[in-house]
Parts: structure tokens; C-alpha cells; sequence
């Protein structure tokens, strides 16, 4: 039953450090008889940042589900940091921010409350908050802008101050990997701005991967290194420019994505 | 029973005023404010993850347990632990596993468990000890039993206040903290567990349905006057013993059910911090005092400028 523990763990980090960080090789899902994802494989990889686009009902949220480890697919393999997601512990690396956060809610709780939760999966649900954590989260809602919100309650805030709370919850562990599920929608351009800065700052202070689920993608279309174009299965996978150039813009692509599908089939 | 092994009845009375200054009204008062702190300390995270009924459900269980302890002469109160202790656990499974929905998932067992308890009790003959369960004494218990209720309900606070922070992450975004890797079913079984224990404690003293009120009402009001979680916690533990003091008073000087007294001032209590908040959380008296002098960090303008359809879900 001996093991080296540390040649083990160091093969794996560096296994991992040039793998990717989220993959999905060859998934199907469905609901009952219902195909919701057929063989799609997706990947992102550290630094890189990546858009998830696609019409309503075409498994944007399956597929990110899925990537998190909370379904299962029917066939096919997903792994988070090289590991099937049942198996990976270190939880941490994986900051996530929900579509429609239930936190809007019947207690009134703070910014900081709510960015500390983020801080517990890196420091031990357990364990007492070191002033290195009380630190680091202070940082993180400083990243968000929302310094001078700290102690409101979240329900008392707007819409795009609220979802930069969730942001500023997902950099509390310093993720090496950032799932975003529509955190766009219906938020004021201000926040929108706002949003882009602390995603890039993410990016170029951790060298973290952002995978961004969403309809609209015009306040981060020049930062993306790849669209990802899903319905049921993967239409496109590329640079933006060459999803442009058939004509197609992220910008309002609720508009004009959903014909240039039909174009595709 | 439990008075003799302790051997607590020899304590001494304490020169309180009027209307504490008899045993039976010291006992009581103890034993309220424990029950008075814990039991809004659990509901604040019963009420944010919408179950606020549930110290009513386990209380039906209780009572299944308590007759089912007069049948079988088992001390009624263990009885009711095992009893409201499988129950929680089977509400949060169900819950959990969303075999059913939160509130069907308490109704199920809620009616299952008081349907129980009344066959049970039409086979025994003197019913009327298991209607102290129901409904409670507070000014009838022994040392003994406030000394069990005060030992458990410390208990139970000490493990809620130890595990707060991923509690709470686990009752605002249940998904989430999964995603995180919080022990959400572990959490959620302790949460259950302990609301159990404390309805089960605080059952001989305020009543099974009594406690269920006091795991709320303080909390409804107190959720209107804090800015946060925490502050929720403490207002809400400093109304429920602050309704356990006044209802006593109340029910001593006008000779009237204590118990019921103490929930009627909770619920007054929630009805005067509504008129004077306006029902909304801070925006009424309190936070005009505190934040009048500083600049209105009112939600952004221009929201809705650039919505696009969120009504999808795959």
C-alpha cells in the first residue's frame, strides 16, 4: 500500500500544469429520451480565455454542469485539473460564479460575509480565518470595486454590484480556473466595465482560465482568446475574428447568432 | 428521574424581583433564555434555506415520539430524540435528494408523525402527561430537566456557532458550495440533527410548537433590523430572550399560559419592528438614523440597458 507521496504529487502538478484545465472528451448527455449533448469536446487551458455561446437550449448549462462535476455524462470522459471530477479535492482551484445566485434572499447578509464563504474551500472549511485570508479577501472585493460596499447587505444592491459580489466570491480562493454562467445578463454597463477589469486582472495576476458561459459577449469580445459555438454539439471552436469574419457579432449575436446557425446546418 | 441522579433540587433561590423571586419563576427564566437564544440562533439558517417549518414538523415527530415512549414506557423524551432525530434526517434526504420539496417533503412527515402520535395515545389512558410535551410548562420543571435543556441547548449552539461560516455558505447558495467542496450533506444532516435536539430540549419547557415559533418569529424581525448575518444571529437571539423575559413577566402578572405568552411577544415583537421598518429590510427607522449622513449607495441607474434574454435554461 506504500506510496511516494511527493514523486506522485509532483508528476501530477506538472501533468496538470500542462494539461488542460477543464475538459470534456467526447460527451453525450441526455434528459431521458431527450439528447441534450452529442460527443462534444471542449477544452481550456491556463491563461486562456475561452466563451461558451450558443441558443437557448442548445446544453450551454449541461455542458457546464457536466464540466463541474455536478451531472454525470452518458458517455464520454470529463476532467477537472487532469482528474475525473468526483476524484479532484482541491476544490479551491475552481472558482465558480452561478447564473442566478439564490443569495437574493431572506437574511440580509454582507459583501464581505458573502466573500469570505469563497475563502473556506482554500483554507479549510474548519479552520479559523488567518489575517493572510482576512487579506486576501479584502483584496478580492477590492478587485471587484466594491470597496466601499463591504459591509451593505448584497440584497440591497444592484444587479451588477450583486454579480460582482459572486465574482469577488470565485477570487477569494485564487482559483487557477474561473466558470462564469451568464454573469453578463442584465447588468449595467458601469458593472459591465467594470466585470472585464477584474476578469483580465484575474488573468494576468494568476494566469488563471476563464470559461465565460454567454449570450452577450460585446464587453469582453476583444479579450477572448476562443468562442466555443454549442448546439448539442460543438458548431465552432476558434478565435473570434474568424467567427466574425462569416459575419456573425458577439455584440448582438441574440440576434443574428441564432440565423447564422441555421446557415450552419 | 433525571433530578434525582443530578441531585440539582437543593439549589438555592436567587434574590431576584419581583415577579422571579420564587423557584418555579427562576427555573423558568433559565430555562427560557436558553431556549430563548438557541432556538432563533438555528433558525436563521432554517429561514434562509426556507424551511421554517421544520421545528414544527420535527415537533409532530416529537410527539410521535412521546407517545410512543407512554406505550412502551420508555422515558418519553428519548424516545422523542430517536424519533425527531430519524425524521430530520429522512426531511433533509428527501429534500435533498429532491424527491420532494422542501415543504412537501415536511408535510409528509409532519402529518405521518401526528397521525402516529393520536393512534398511539387512543391505546393509553391518561394522555393528559403527554399534552406538558405538547404544549409545555415552563412553570412546572424541575431543576433536573432545566439543567438538561440548558446543557443541550448549549451544546447545540456551540456546534452551530463552530461550523457558521461554511453553514451559511451552504444555506445562501446550496449549489455553489458544492462546486466549492463544502461537505453540503454532512452540513445539512448536522443542521437537521441539531434542530431535532434542540426542539427534543426545549419541548418539556416551552411546548414542542412553542419552540418551532421561537426558531422563527424573532428571526422575521430581526432579518428586518440587521445588515448582515451575523447581525441577524445576535438580534435575533436577543428577541427571542428578550421575548422569553417579557412573556414571563406577562404571563406572571396576568396568570396566563406562559409558553403561549412568550410566542404571542415574538410575534408582537415582528408586527411593531414591521410598522416601524415598513416591512423592508434596514429602509425603515434604523438605517435612516445610521446612514442619513452619508452618501445614498443607491442601486445603479440605466439597469436594464443592455438586458438580453435571461429567461433560458437548458
Amino acid at each position: 500500500m506504500s506510496r511516494d507521496f511527493g514523486v506522485a504529487s509532483e508528476e501530477r502538478s506538472s501533468r496538470i500544469s500542462d494539461g488542460p484545465l477543464v475538459e470534456a472528451a467526447g460527451v453525450s448527455f441526455s434528459y431521458g429520451d431527450t439528447p441534450v449533448l452529442e460527443d462534444v469536446s471542449v477544452a481550456v487551458k491556463r491563461g486562456e480565455f475561452v466563451a461558451l455561446v450558443g441558443p437557448n437550449g442548445s446544453g450551454k448549462s449541461t455542458l457546464l454542469k457536466l464540466l463541474l462535476g455536478l451531472l454525470r455524462p452518458d458517455s464520454g470522459r470529463v476532467a477537472i485539473f487532469g482528474q475525473p471530477p468526483e476524484r479532484f479535492e482541491e476544490r479551491w482551484r475552481l472558482g465558480y460564479v452561478p447564473q442566478r445566485p439564490e443569495l437574493t434572499s431572506e437574511i440580509p447578509a454582507t459583501v464581505e460575509e458573502v466573500v469570505t464563504a469563497g475563502r473556506l474551500s482554500r483554507r479549510g472549511w474548519w479552520r479559523r480565518m488567518r489575517p493572510v485570508d482576512r487579506e486576501t479577501i479584502r483584496h478580492a472585493v477590492d478587485s471587484v470595486a466594491l470597496e466601499g460596499l463591504r459591509s451593505r447587505p448584497v440584497n440591497e444592491l444592484s444587479g451588477g454590484q450583486q454579480q460582482r459580489t459572486f465574482i469577488a466570491r470565485a477570487f477569494a480562493s485564487e482559483p487557477d480556473l474561473l466558470v462564469l454562467d451568464e454573469p453578463i445578463a442584465g447588468i449595467d454597463r458601469e458593472s459591465q466595465a467594470r466585470f472585464r477589469e477584474s476578469l483580465t486582472h484575474l488573468m494576468a495576476e494568476h494566469g488563471a482560465g476563464v470559461l465565460l458561459v454567454s449570450h452577450e459577449l460585446s464587453a469582453v469580445a476583444r479579450d477572448l482568446d476562443r468562442v466555443i459555438v454549442l448546439k448539442r454539439r460543438v458548431l465552432f471552436d476558434g478565435p473570434p475574428s474568424e467567427l466574425m469574419a462569416t459575419g456573425v457579432s458577439l455584440g448582438i449575436h441574440r440576434e443574428d447568432l441564432p440565423l447564422w446557425l441555421e446557415g450552419l446546418r | 428521574m433525571i433530578p434525582s441522579i443530578i441531585g440539582v433540587e437543593r439549589l438555592a433561590i436567587l434574590p431576584l424581583p419581583y415577579p422571579f423571586e420564587l423557584l418555579f419563576m427562576q427555573r423558568a427564566l433559565a430555562a427560557g433564555v436558553v431556549v430563548g437564544a438557541f432556538a432563533p440562533l438555528i433558525g436563521t439558517f432554517l429561514v434562509q434555506k426556507r424551511m421554517s417549518l421544520i421545528g414544527d414538523g420535527i415537533g409532530h415527530l416529537a410527539f410521535a415520539g412521546v407517545a410512543l415512549g407512554a406505550v412502551t414506557g420508555i422515558y418519553p423524551l428519548w424516545m422523542a430524540l430517536v424519533v425527531s432525530v430519524a425524521g430530520a434526517l429522512g426531511v433533509e434526504r428527501l429534500r435533498a435528494r429532491r424527491q420532494a420539496s422542501g415543504d412537501l417533503a415536511l408535510a409528509l412527515f409532519f402529518y405521518s408523525g401526528i397521525a402516529l402520535g393520536i393512534v398511539l395515545l387512543s391505546r393509553e389512558l391518561s394522555p393528559t402527561n403527554v399534552l406538558v410535551y405538547l404544549f409545555g410548562q415552563i412553570l412546572t420543571v424541575s431543576s433536573g430537566e432545566v439543567l438538561v435543556t440548558v446543557l443541550l441547548g448549549a451544546l447545540v449552539a456551540a456546534v452551530v456557532l463552530a461550523v457558521r461560516r461554511p453553514l451559511f455558505a451552504i444555506v445562501a447558495d446550496e449549489e455553489w458550495a458544492r462546486v466549492a467542496g463544502l461537505p453540503v450533506a454532512p452540513l445539512n444532516n448536522l443542521l437537521a440533527v441539531t434542530t431535532a435536539v434542540a426542539v427534543v430540549a426545549s419541548m418539556r419547557v416551552v411546548g414542542i410548537l412553542l419552540v418551532a415559533g421561537l426558531m422563527v418569529l424573532p428571526v422575521a424581525s430581526a432579518r428586518l433590523l440587521a445588515g448582515s448575518f451575523r447581525g441577524t444571529m445576535a438580534w435575533a437571539m436577543g428577541i427571542g430572550v428578550g421575548s422569553v423575559v417579557v412573556g414571563l413577566v406577562a404571563s406572571r402578572f396576568w396568570g396566563l399560559a406562559s409558553g403561549g405568552t412568550i410566542v404571542l411577544v415574538a410575534a408582537a415583537t415582528f408586527a411593531v419592528v414591521t410598522a416601524l421598518t415598513g416591512g423592508q429590510s434596514r429602509r425603515g427607522v434604523l438605517r435612516a438614523l445610521r446612514f442619513r449622513t452619508r452618501p445614498s449607495a443607491s442601486p445603479v441607474s440605466g439597469e436594464g440597458s443592455v438586458i438580453l434574454d435571461h429567461s433560458h435554461s437548458d
